[in-house]
């Protein structure tokens, strides 16, 4: 059986499996629906948790960024992991003991503001539907390659199952999901990784293969990174492993710090921590959650260098007849391409004379001309093309994204294994993907509609609405996958920036300093977001030079924190303290809990 | 409970102390001096970036874990006995019973 054959399968029944899950796990109240009863054991939460965070990006992007990057790819290994220790020991214990149902609610609730709530609700909605739409993305690419249906259609059946199990099962529902889809998609990053790991080196570990010797190929005997480093300095690129590669040190810490803020301000990583039954179980659960997370991301960089050896490897100096199968399979989707220049023989490389694109989007005078006439150089000598090709670096090489839904097929693995890629790819996105329309829904359902709009609701009235905004999020983001904003990329840099310098300070001051107030913290998130978001902006649209300190629109969200730091904490001693209400509320979440208090403290739902 | 929170706080800084130390020194600002020395097939600013770093992570949540809960439960009986003679001023916001 071919690789489509084996896809249908494994897609197939991973989906029936979350409709299934769903269909069992289906509620019937608002704490069922927002928080999943708070019920979920902490084991199970850490599971749904990491597939909740683990999205398209991490199973599909990050190795082959890593991959192209070397040792400057590890500011994201080391950025959304070490997140979780600042949200481990800042926030998640904390915000289970305050016992709300989002993070706008404890915003709101904490600042005694509307005010602030509304900040944060539109902080919430922007930040997952930029998310999101990186997700939709993911699925289409999934469908596109290993099926070869239209990537609309791909998307639209991958929204059907999110709306079937989210509308039925809210929380509750994504929760069970999620946990199936953490092992559809560890699995699936797994096995690929160790067959590779023992064909290249040996080592059954890919953890230790990454530092193990080669036993196959020209390079037998040396060890794998230092022929990585050898291959990449002969064709002009940056050694593999010294440090800083493209990048310099203060933009990696920049970067690093941002990512991590941002982990732990993001609100739909935040919200799982309110589905468990206490506070200790919060405590475990951010453990076993990283430790989940953890298998993927220690695996990751292994998986990105057995990539870079096989991408040079087995495409560079070859002709069209050697070239291997799976460069012809990925050429049909346009993400890697390449343009001869007359000698018959494939070159990858960071100079002049490079011959690998992926079909991205073009600028300046090669636009003028359009992919179609650069190809079959009509118009256009082929030297030149090649010229104008490799003057923009963001074409230059193969898309990063098929890095490791490549890598089985570059390793030649069986075809079953393949597939189960593509399975545990698809289950990464919609997993991110279910997450975050819980909270754009529970944003505006709860906070919007239930706590500023109608408080009288009814019970049903709130189910209701929470069922019917979910259902036009799961539009809305299908949308943004028929037809994806150009600038996903770019925009999620703002999401994490944004992150940390919205919720990140004012979530951790709210619990750490009982003198902060309303107009203090409004500020902060202003001057935070304001700043975070112009710097990008300008950058990244109007091609603003990077003048703080030469920091780069990834790394910003790192000054606009700590802007929100500066100017909530000097406002501070010149307003007036918060009020009695919330001194209690505050001095409750640092008492330990006791086993009758597992309930929320001053909430009343 | 001043007592129960200052040792929370204790505990927090010397644990984020470690984070900052071994995430963004070891695996940024001391990476490129690391480097020099090699641990295993990998030279060691590198491993830390991509290997060292995120198991640290982990060790740090679970010992955190491990001590808060520890904490807790020593506390908690203190608590108990406080608020079985004060009645505690915070009973009235204890509204939703659990479960």
């Amino acid at each position: 059986m071919g690789i489509k054959g084996w896809t249908i399968i494994f897609v197939g029944a991973s989906f029936t499996l979350y409709l299934v899950i769903a269909w069992i796990s289906r509620v019937r109240d608002t704490k069922g629906f927002y928080v999943a009863g708070r019920g979920v054991p902490a084991a199970a939460n850490g599971m749904a948790t990491a597939a909740d965070w683990m999205s398209a990006a991490s199973f599909i992007s990050m190795a082959g960024l890593i991959s192209t990057m070397g040792y400057a790819g590890s500011q994201y290994l080391m950025g959304w992991t070490g997140g979780y220790v600042l949200l481990a020991l800042l926030l998640a214990p904390y915000l289970r003991k305050f016992g709300h149902f989002t993070v706008p609610d404890f915003v709101g609730d904490r600042y005694s503001s509307n005010v602030a709530r509304s900040v944060a609700v539109l902080c919430a909605i922007f930040i997952s539907f930029t998310y999101v739409a990186g997700q939709m993305r993911g699925v289409g690419v999934v469908f596109s390659r290993f099926l070869e249906v239209d990537i609309n259609i791909g998307v639209m059946l991958g929204m059907a199952i999110v709306f079937i199990y989210a509308t039925l099962g809210g929380m509750k529902g994504i929760t069970w999901t999620q946990v199936a889809q953490y092992w559809v998609l560890i699995t699936a990053f797994l096995i690929p990784a160790i067959a590779i790991s023992i064909k290249l080196t040996g080592n059954p570990l890919p953890q230790l293969g990454l530092g193990s010797e080669l036993i196959t190929g020209d390079g037998k005997g040396t060890g794998l990174l230092e022929k990585l480093n050898l291959v990449n300095e002969d064709l002009g690129f940056k050694s593999y492993t010294t440090a800083f590669g493209g990048t310099d040190m203060w933009n990696m810490f920049c970067v690093t710090l941002a990512l991590m803020a941002g982990t732990a301000g993001l609100p739909h990583v935040i919200v799982r921590f309110y589905t468990v039954k206490n506070v200790k179980a919060a405590r475990w659960s951010a453990f076993w959650a990283l430790l989940f997370i953890g298998m993927l991301y220690l695996t990751a960089p292994a998986t990105a260098a057995f990539a870079r050896y096989y991408m040079i490897d087995s495409i560079n100096g070859k002709t069209q007849a050697e070239l291997p199968e799976w460069f012809e399979n990925w050429e049909k989707t346009g993400l890697i391409l390449w343009i001869d220049d007359g000698d018959g023989k494939l070159r990858y490389s960071a100079r002049a004379d490079n011959e690998v694109f992926n079909k991205g989007r073009l600028t300046g005078p090669a636009a003028a001309l359009g992919w179609d006439k650069l190809i079959a150089s009509q118009d256009v000598e082929r030297k030149t093309a090649l010229q104008l090709l490799n003057a923009q670096p963001k074409i230059r090489g193969p898309d990063k994204d098929i890095i490791v839904l490549a890598t089985p097929e570059m390793a030649n693995l069986y075809a079953w294994i393949i597939a189960l890629v593509a399975a545990g790819g698809l289950a990464a996105a919609l997993s991110t993907a279910s997450g975050l329309l819980l909270v754009v829904s529970s944003s505006i359902a709860h906070d919007v509609y239930y706590r500023m709009i109608n408080p009288e609701a009814s019970e049903a009235k709130r189910l209701l609405v929470g069922r019917g905004v979910i259902g036009i999020a799961v539009v809305i983001a299908g949308l943004f996958g028929i037809y994806p904003p150009g600038f996903v990329s770019q925009v999620v840099a703002f999401a994490f920036g944004l992150a940390a310098a919205s919720f990140f300070p004012v979530i951790v001051l709210g619990i750490f300093n009982k003198r902060v107030g309303t107009i203090p913290a409004i500020f902060g998130m202003l001057v935070g977001i304001g700043f975070t978001a112009s710097y990008i902006i300008g950058q990244v649209y109007l091609g603003m030079e990077p003048w703080c300190f030469g920091i780069k629109a990834q790394g910003i969200g790192t000054i606009g924190m700590l802007l929100n730091f500066i100017v909530t904490l000097a406002l501070t001693p010149l307003c007036s303290p918060p009020d009695e209400r919330v001194c209690a509320l505050v001095d409750s979440a640092r008492r330990p809990e006791t086993p009758e208090d597992a309930g929320p403290a001053a909430v009343d739902h | 409970m001043q007592g129960y929170w200052r040792k929370n706080v204790t505990i927090m800084i010397v644990l984020l102390a470690i984070w900052a130390f071994v995430g963004l020194g070891c695996g940024v600002l001391f990476a490129d001096w690391l480097n020099q020395f090699s641990l295993g097939g990998f030279p060691l600013g590198f491993w830390f970036a991509q290997q060292g770093s995120i198991i640290v992570f982990i060790l740090l949540i679970l010992i955190y874990a491990i001590l808060l809960n520890r904490l807790d439960n020593e506390y908690a009986g203190e608590l108990e006995e406080q608020e079985i003679t004060a009645t505690a001023a915070s009973a009235d916001g204890n509204g939703e019973p659990e479960e």
